[in-house]
C-alpha cells in the first residue's frame, strides 16, 4: 500500500483499509449486513500482506478468536452489525476483564431483534454502558466522514494498545455504505505500549503470563475492579467532540456519527435563514465529552439531543448538564433514512420559533 | 552404622507447578496434567506452549502447569485456541475443556474448529458430569445416571442419548489425529500417553487438528469412593464410550 493516495471507497472500506495501516494481522468475522465490505475486503487483502483471515462460524466465535489472537500480542479486528454484536457481547466482556486490545466494529443496522438493515442508532447503550456482563468499560469512537473511519480505525489500535482495553469504532449502514474521497495514510511508528510485558509468547526463561478474568481468592477481584476503574477513568484523557458554529448559538443540537453529520447540513441551512444554531458532535461516546458540554450549558446555551432511535445518548446529554439546564429530544424513527430538511422543524421547535 | 543414600527415581517434570491442586481425592484430572505436563517437557515443547483454559473444575489449569495461558469464555476455547494458533502459527497451541464445556455449549466450536483443521492440540476430560457447578447433567451423562437435573436418571426419551465426541470429530475433515482413552488403570494411563503424544505430534509436524478424550473420574458428584469410581469407568463408560483411535491420517487408516 502506497503511502498515501486519494481513493474513492465505502465507510466500511475505509475502515478496512485503516486497520491494515495500523498494523492489523488478524481479522475474524462473520457476514452480516451492512457491514460485509469488511470482512469481504479482509479476506483478499490481509493474506496478501502475510495476515490471517478467518471466517468464523459464528459472531461467538469470531470474537472469541480475536481473545486468542489480541492474548498474543497481535493487532486484530472484529467487525460486526447489531444483532452481532449482541453475540460478541460475552467475548467483550473478557476482553476487557483480561486486559486485552483489540477493536471491535460495530455498523449499526435498525432493531431491535432483526430489525432491518437500514441505519439506526440503537446501539448506544449496548455499546457505551458495556452491553457484555460486569462493570466494564470500553472506549467507544464514532466517525461520521469516510476519511474520519479510515483515521479512526488507526486510532482505535493504539487506543486499545495504550489501556490494553477493547476499543469499539460505532458507525451506522449510512458510513458503511456511503462512498467518498479517502486520503489514506501510513502512521510512521506503531507503539504496542510494552506488551511483550504481558503478552504470550511461551515462558521461555520467565515466569508465565496468565491472561485470566477469574479471581477468586478474598479482596482479589475487588482489587482488579479498583485497578479497572482508574484505568477507565484515565480514559477521559482521550475525550473529542467537534463543536460547529456553536460560539454565538442559542441552541446547541448534540448528534453523532451520521446522523451529526446531517445534522450539520440542517445547521448551515438555518445558519443560512439567520437561526442562531450550533452542533455539538461527540466523537468519543465513552468517555462522554460532558465538561465541554457543561461549559456550553453554564453560557447558556439551550439544548437539543437528535438521534436516530428512540432516545439514547440524551440520556448522557441530560447527565452532563443537569445542574444546569435540560436538553431537547428528538428522534428519528429506525427504518428510514434522514435528510437535513427532516431536522429543521424539529430545530426550530425547540428554538422556539415555531 | 552407613548413612542412608537415597537416590531419586523419579520426579515431576519441570512444566508441572509445584503447588497443591483443588481437586476432590480420586478426581484424576491432575494425572491428566500431569501426562500432558510430562509430554510437553519430554518433546521440548513447554517454553513455546500457549495454553487456553477453559471454564469448570479445569480452569485452574494455569495454575498448575507453568505455561503461558489465556482463560477462555464458556465452551469457546477452541475458538481463543483458533485465534491464538493463527496469530502465533510457529508456537505449539494446547486446550483443554471437560464434557459441559466441549459437547454442550462449545459444540460449534469444537465442531469447526476440527472441521477447519487448526494445527491445535485439545485434551477433552469426559466424567458424564458438570463437575464444578455440582454435579448436574452434562451431553455425556449415561442413559440412566442420576445427577442434580436428572435426579430420576437421564431419560433418553426426554434427554436424548449421550454424545459419543470421539466417534463425531473423527469423521470431520480437518481432524488429524482423534483417540479415546481412560485413566481408571496403569496400562490405560500408559495408553493415554501414547494418545496425547501423537496428537501434540500432527500439531507439530503441521498434519492438522489433535482429539484425546480422556474418561475420567468425578468421584464426589457421582457419590462414590475413588476405587468405586475407577469401576464405573470399566464397567459403563468403557462399554458405551469404547476406548481407541478414531482416526490417525497419520496411519493410513481408521478404526
Amino acid at each position: 500500500m502506497p503511502n498515501s493516495e486519494r481513493i474513492f471507497i465505502k465507510g466500511n472500506e475505509a475502515i478496512a483499509r485503516g486497520a491494515i495501516a495500523a498494523g492489523l494481522k488478524c481479522y475474524f468475522g462473520y457476514p452480516i449486513t451492512p457491514q460485509n465490505d469488511i470482512p469481504e475486503f479482509m479476506s483478499a487483502a490481509l493474506p496478501a500482506i502475510g495476515g490471517e483471515f478467518v471466517q468464523a462460524e459464528s459472531e461467538v466465535a469470531a470474537s472469541n478468536m480475536l481473545i486468542g489472537a489480541a492474548a498474543t500480542g497481535t493487532r486484530c479486528m472484529t467487525s460486526s452489525s447489531s444483532p452481532g454484536i449482541s453475540l460478541k457481547q460475552e467475548a467483550i466482556s473478557y476482553l476487557a476483564g483480561s486486559q486485552l486490545p483489540a477493536v471491535v466494529v460495530n455498523m449499526t443496522r435498525g432493531g431491535p431483534g432483526l430489525g432491518d438493515i437500514g441505519p439506526s442508532q440503537g446501539d448506544y447503550f449496548q455499546s457505551v454502558k458495556g452491553g457484555g456482563h460486569g462493570d466494564y468499560r470500553m472506549l467507544v469512537i464514532a466517525p461520521s466522514t469516510c476519511q474520519e473511519a479510515y483515521d479512526t480505525a488507526i486510532k482505535a489500535f493504539d487506543l486499545a494498545y495504550k489501556y490494553r482495553n477493547p476499543v469499539m469504532i460505532l458507525g451506522d449502514a449510512i458510513l458503511g455504505q456511503m462512498k467518498e474521497p479517502v486520503t489514506t495514510w501510513t502512521p510512521d511508528h506503531i507503539d504496542d505500549h510494552n506488551s511483550d510485558n504481558w503478552c504470550l509468547t511461551g515462558a521461555d526463561g520467565r515466569d508465565s503470563h496468565i491472561l485470566r478474568s477469574l479471581f477468586l481468592g478474598e479482596g482479589e477481584l475487588a482489587a482488579h475492579n479498583i485497578m479497572l476503574e482508574k484505568k477507565y477513568k484515565s480514559m477521559e484523557a482521550e475525550i473529542d467532540q467537534e463543536m460547529f458554529e456553536c460560539e454565538d448559538a442559542e441552541l446547541i443540537v448534540v448528534a453523532y456519527g451520521s446522523i451529526g453529520r446531517i445534522v450539520k447540513s440542517t445547521i448551515r441551512n438555518l445558519r443560512k435563514k439567520g437561526y442562531k444554531v450550533g452542533l455539538f458532535r461527540p466523537i468519543t461516546l465513552y468517555p462522554f465529552p460532558s465538561e465541554a458540554m457543561k461549559k456550553l450549558a453554564l453560557a447558556g446555551k439551550k439544548f437539543l439531543t437528535i438521534e436516530h432511535n428512540l432516545g439514547q445518548m440524551v440520556e448522557d446529554v441530560r447527565l452532563s448538564i443537569r445542574t444546569i439546564t435540560d436538553s431537547d429530544f428528538f428522534g428519528f424513527y429506525p427504518g428510514n433514512l434522514p435528510t437535513p430538511d427532516d431536522f429543521e422543524d424539529p430545530i426550530l421547535k425547540s428554538m422556539g420559533g415555531k | 552404622m552407613t548413612a542412608l543414600q537415597e537416590k531419586l527415581v523419579f520426579d515431576k517434570s519441570d512444566c508441572i507447578a509445584d503447588r497443591v491442586t483443588h481437586y476432590c481425592p480420586g478426581c484424576q484430572h491432575g494425572v491428566a496434567h500431569r501426562l500432558a505436563g510430562e509430554l510437553l517437557d519430554e518433546m521440548g515443547l513447554s517454553q513455546k506452549t500457549l495454553l487456553v483454559t477453559s471454564i469448570g473444575c479445569s480452569v485452574f489449569l494455569y495454575n498448575y502447569l507453568n505455561l503461558d495461558s489465556v482463560e477462555a469464555p464458556h465452551g469457546r476455547a477452541p475458538a481463543v485456541a483458533t485465534g491464538v494458533k493463527r496469530s502465533c502459527p510457529d508456537k505449539f497451541v494446547l486446550s483443554y475443556q471437560g464434557d459441559g464445556d466441549l459437547a454442550s455449549i462449545g459444540m460449534a466450536e469444537i465442531m469447526h474448529c476440527a472441521n477447519r483443521g487448526e494445527k491445535v492440540s485439545i485434551i477433552f476430560v469426559n466424567n458424564t458430569v458438570y463437575g464444578m457447578t455440582g454435579g448436574q447433567m452434562a451431553p455425556t451423562t449415561l442413559e440412566g445416571q442420576k445427577t442434580t437435573t436428572s435426579p430420576a436418571g437421564r431419560n433418553p426419551l426426554k434427554e436424548g442419548m449421550p454424545i459419543k465426541m470421539s466417534e463425531i470429530i473423527a469423521t470431520l475433515g480437518g481432524t488429524a489425529y482423534c483417540a479415546r482413552v481412560a485413566l481408571n488403570n496403569i496400562k490405560n494411563i500408559r495408553q493415554a500417553k501414547k494418545a496425547l503424544k501423537k496428537a501434540f505430534e500432527v500439531q507439530v509436524n503441521g498434519l492438522g487438528f489433535g482429539f484425546v478424550e480422556i474418561l475420567s473420574t468425578c468421584p464426589t458428584n457421582w457419590r462414590m469412593t475413588p476405587v468405586q469410581a475407577n469401576e464405573r469407568i470399566e464397567n459403563e463408560m468403557i462399554p458405551y464410550f469404547p476406548l481407541g483411535v478414531y482416526k490417525d491420517i497419520t496411519a493410513g487408516e481408521e478404526v
